[in-house]
């Protein structure tokens, strides 16, 4: 409880540290003398919005990681290994090209609905390969992947929406603004409803033997985490673009440590995966000021370094 | 009791388990032993809802399980089936605890606690309780699996070959404990034994399998006999008489 | 493999006339390519086209080869040095070349030197890294795979880092001098890469026979004599070079070297290099050239093609990987 403690502590320190960085200077002087209408306007417009966007983001990916990586039983499985961020992709393109006058919810509800259908072929690519070692999972995962986003390419290369599929396949946080980051906070709600759910997803990673033995329904704990995966990914893409490996490397530094129970391993998950968008954002703010390094850039270094890390000592020691 | 009626099931081709109908009355240790291939894992399979038969019924306690409500029958019967791989890294108390996830829905209650605390106790899991599973050497793990199911506390615990990965000091003493907890506690124990001497010493009743059928049933004086075991393993046995037990020698 | 790939593998053809059937295929796509739907000057048409699928032919050549020869020396038939991230590799190396000697002195240079510079640097990188993958430890094949796909992510991502300190507005500058694709071949780098494959070939050549033995395995190999970790050091050297090559043409192709590797294999039934790799290399020509006829005049799709591959040559590796994990 005291770790946790600390560790909200650090986040709300990268939060408060993440409202002061950026192109014009605002200052908490600014902020209280109310000399400048300008400093409130940027804090309330740009700063403030940014920064909660990349909380909910953070938490929200990281658990959605944790929940993909119990369903599939498998450590190296999150949404951009499992097909569900790419098929959401697929979706946005769709709803954009074929109905673009659709409401942000309305799109991020369809984005949901592909991801969800892209994440149940993918376990379903699973069930049929009955003996499988953990490596080839995430391997499937990223070929199916790869598969979806060559058809997302070529419709977009066919209708000249590349501009566009590049943006939602690279996360990026410059350009969230108050009115268009509060599809986050459905993934929040998410995020809450599966930490009510945590020991139904900590049951249902035991494997669907033991779900069935403790009187779950295995069926039906996989649809509600595969729902919530999937509406949080879309919510995330529709809003800032992809996180690659965000969901995959903070459930597994934090289950060193902490475990796989979920009722007490997640809001060490969603923390962690909050202070370390935080984290790589603010750098991508300040290494090239007064430009932005994207954060899909940043986390994709920080993420595949962690996630190398992760294999090669996986394999010095379980062989 | 638990009653299987016309129970069937195949693959492609190979029938594994053929119109099989059995009644097991409650209390007390049943073991089931076979050949392997003979159906018996399936058969388990079978009764614990795991596997949907196509064909037959399973009745425990007047309740179909294919029909009742999944979280009803875990509290009354439970199933550890053998290779139990875990890719999630839990304590084991944390395992064990979450056999009492169909009694408090994961609010684990203060009676709850004390199940945990004693069951960790009987299998002297208690130097380990809060190590993860991937740390401990298979026969920690099978013995933290088990008693997990034992947490459970259901009057029907069903477990595949539970012996794997013990050594002979920890597979006796687990023998033991399903004794006593059958005999303490009125509970039913059906077991998946490959030692057919385990399954001579400790049951009440054997079950011998061949071909997907059931082809012995009775107390161990009965399916320990140099005939029935060449039946059922094909096998040339000398049967001697240790201390009241029956012990099958077959090393020959 | 399903009873109708042995079936084709029985039954397939003598090797001259596999060989001769694939390249009078061949010869008659690219004589297509050329003619098909041409109006105006014969002249400009040749000149454009023609650049167009030299730079096909010899992309196809050099991905096909060195797919083959990676996936000899790893004993998997679904490896492919794209998916080892060899590509990106390439890619990564550019950057870092705008990004230490600045946009103005590389596009300055003229574009055969540049590349020389690249494809050392990329042999002499990827032949550390991988001879690091290799040895030792690095023995599970998906471990591999999976460290290789993320080395992929991570080459991205850093030269996406690059690209963005460098200065966004100057790079965006030079990307488009740096980064081809099918439809915007460098021609002055065609003939200097045409060199190169070919002074690889005759190497390659040459190696066949160690090839085949190289190909059953390390154990093996050793056991009949061969310095196993020097040839397989040398072949991954070859294999930097073709990737280099490839990408340096059209930029990153993942999946099609898978595809027509096992094309090739499904179409002779032997080990032997001296008869899959020049059926590779055809079949691999074939396909992109007919690809291209296929988008390009008849779909109207320009430049989609390295897209279409990617789709295809995805399925197939799922396939591969469905079935082999499910043995």
């Amino acid at each position: 409880m005291k770790g946790l403690v600390l560790a909200a502590a650090g986040v709300t320190a990268l939060a408060a540290a993440s409202l002061f960085v950026g192109v014009s200077d605002v200052t908490v002087g600014a902020l209280l003398g109310g000399m400048s209408d300008e400093a409130t306007q940027v804090m309330l417009v740009s700063r403030i919005p940014r920064t909660l966007a990349l909380l909910l983001a953070g938490s929200g990916m990281a658990v959605s990681g944790l929940i993909l990586q119990m369903l599939a039983r498998n450590r190296f499985v999150e949404p951009s290994t499992a097909g569900t961020a790419e098929s959401a992709v697929f979706g946005m393109l769709m709803v954009t090209l074929l109905a673009p006058g659709t409401p942000m919810l309305g799109r991020m509800l369809v984005a949901g609905a592909c991801a969800l259908a892209g994440t149940a072929l993918f376990l379903g690519i699973l069930r049929r390969m009955p003996l499988r070692s953990p490596l080839v999972v995430p391997l499937v995962g990223i070929m199916l992947g790869a598969v979806i986003t060559a058809s997302t390419e070529f419709v977009a290369y066919r209708f000249d929406m590349m501009q566009s599929v590049r943006a939602w396949e690279t996360g990026d946080f410059s350009g969230v603004l108050r009115g268009r980051y509060e599809l986050l906070w459905i993934g929040a709600a998410l995020t809450a409803v599966a930490y009510a759910a945590a020991d139904r997803f900590t049951v249902a990673g035991l494997g669907e033997d033991f779900t069935t033995n403790l009187g779950l329904n295995h069926r039906r704990v996989v649809s509600l985490g595969l729902v919530i995966v999937s509406l949080v990914t879309a919510a995330v893409i529709a809003t800032c673009g992809m996180i690659p490996f965000l969901g995959l490397v903070v459930p597994n530094l934090v289950s060193l440590t902490r475990g796989d129970n979920m009722r007490r391993s997640l809001p060490w998950v969603a923390l962690s995966g909050a202070g370390l968008v935080l984290a790589c954002d603010i750098a991508g703010r300040l290494v090239i000021r007064p430009y932005e390094i994207p954060i899909g850039t940043t986390m994709g270094i920080v993420g595949s370094a962690i996630f190398l890390y992760l294999l090669l000592r996986k394999n010095a020691h379980a062989g | 009791m638990i009653e299987v009626r016309n129970a069937r099931k195949s693959y492609g081709e190979t029938v594994v388990v053929d119109d099989v109908s059995i009644t097991v009355p409650a209390g007390g240790v049943i073991s089931l032993i076979g050949a392997n291939g003979a159906g018996k894992s399936t058969l388990l399979s079978i009764i614990s809802r795991l596997l949907p038969a196509p064909a037959g019924t399973v009745m425990v306690e007047g309740m179909d399980v294919t029909t009742t409500p999944g979280d009803v029958l875990a509290r009354r019967l439970s199933i550890l089936r053998q290779d139990n791989q875990m890719t999630a890294r839990l304590t084991v108390r944390d395992l064990i605890a979450f056999g009492r996830y169909p009694h408090s829905k994961g609010r684990p209650t203060v009676e709850d606690r004390g199940h945990v605390e004693r069951v960790i106790r009987y299998l002297e899991l208690e130097a380990v309780a809060h190590r993860f599973l991937d740390e401990l050497s298979g026969g920690q793990r099978q013995r933290a699996f088990i008693a997990m199911v034992l947490c459970q506390d259901t009057r029907y615990i069903l477990l595949d070959e539970p012996l794997n990965n013990l050594d002979v000091k920890h597979a006796v003493a687990m023998m033991k404990l399903f004794r006593r907890t059958a005999d303490a506690f009125g509970k039913t124990i059906i077991l998946v034994l490959h030692d057919i001497n385990f399954a001579s010493c400790y049951s009440d009743r054997i079950v011998a399998m061949r071909d997907g059928r059931i082809a012995f049933e009775g107390p161990p004086e009965e399916i320990i006999t140099p005939a029935v075991i060449r039946e059922v393993y094909g096998v040339e046995a000398a049967i001697q008489e240790i201390d009241g037990k029956r012990v099958a020698l077959y090393f020959r | 493999m399903p009873a109708d790939c042995e079936a084709v593998g029985r039954r397939s053809l003598p090797p001259a006339l596999l060989i001769a059937g694939l390249g009078g295929l061949t010869l008659l796509s690219v004589v297509l390519f050329l003619t098909l739907g041409a109006k105006g000057s014969w002249s400009f048409i040749l000149a454009f086209r023609g650049t167009k699928v030299a730079a096909m032919l010899l992309v196809g050549y050099a991905i096909a080869v060195s797919t083959v020869l990676f996936q000899t020396i790893t004993n998997n038939r679904i490896l492919t040095p794209s998916i080892m991230g060899f590509d990106v590799l390439y890619r990564l190396i550019q950057t870092v070349l705008v990004f230490q000697l600045g946009s103005a002195a590389v596009t300055a240079f003229d574009p055969r030197l540049r590349f020389g510079i690249e494809v050392g640097a990329m042999v002499a990188f990827s032949w550390l890294l991988y001879r690091w993958l290799f040895s030792g430890s690095m023995r599970g094949l998906h471990l591999l795979m999976l460290v290789g796909i993320v080395f992929g992510v991570l080459f991205r991502s850093l030269a996406g880092f690059l690209q963005r300190v460098i200065d966004p507005n100057e790079f965006l500058a030079v990307q488009d001098r740096l980064f081809a694709s099918f439809n915007r071949v460098d021609g002055r780098l065609l003939l200097v890469s045409a060199l190169v494959v070919l002074a690889v070939s005759v190497a390659v050549w040459r190696k066949a026979r160690v090839l085949d033995v190289l190909a059953l395995g390390r154990d093996a190999a050793i056991n009949l004599g061969v310095d196993h970790r020097r040839e397989v050091m040398q072949v991954l050297a070859i294999v930097s070079v073709l990737v280099a090559v490839s990408t340096a043409l059209v930029g990153p192709v993942t999946f099609f070297g898978l595809l027509v590797a096992n094309l090739a294999y499904l179409l002779v039934d032997t080990n032997r290099h001296r008869l899959v790799l020049p059926v590779a290399a055809l079949v691999a020509m074939l396909v992109l050239i007919c690809g291209q006829i296929v988008l390009e005049r008849l779909l109207g799709f320009n430049g989609a093609l390295s897209i279409v591959i990617e789709f295809l040559g995805g399925i197939v590796f799922l396939v591969i990987l469905v079935r082999r994990a499910a043995r």
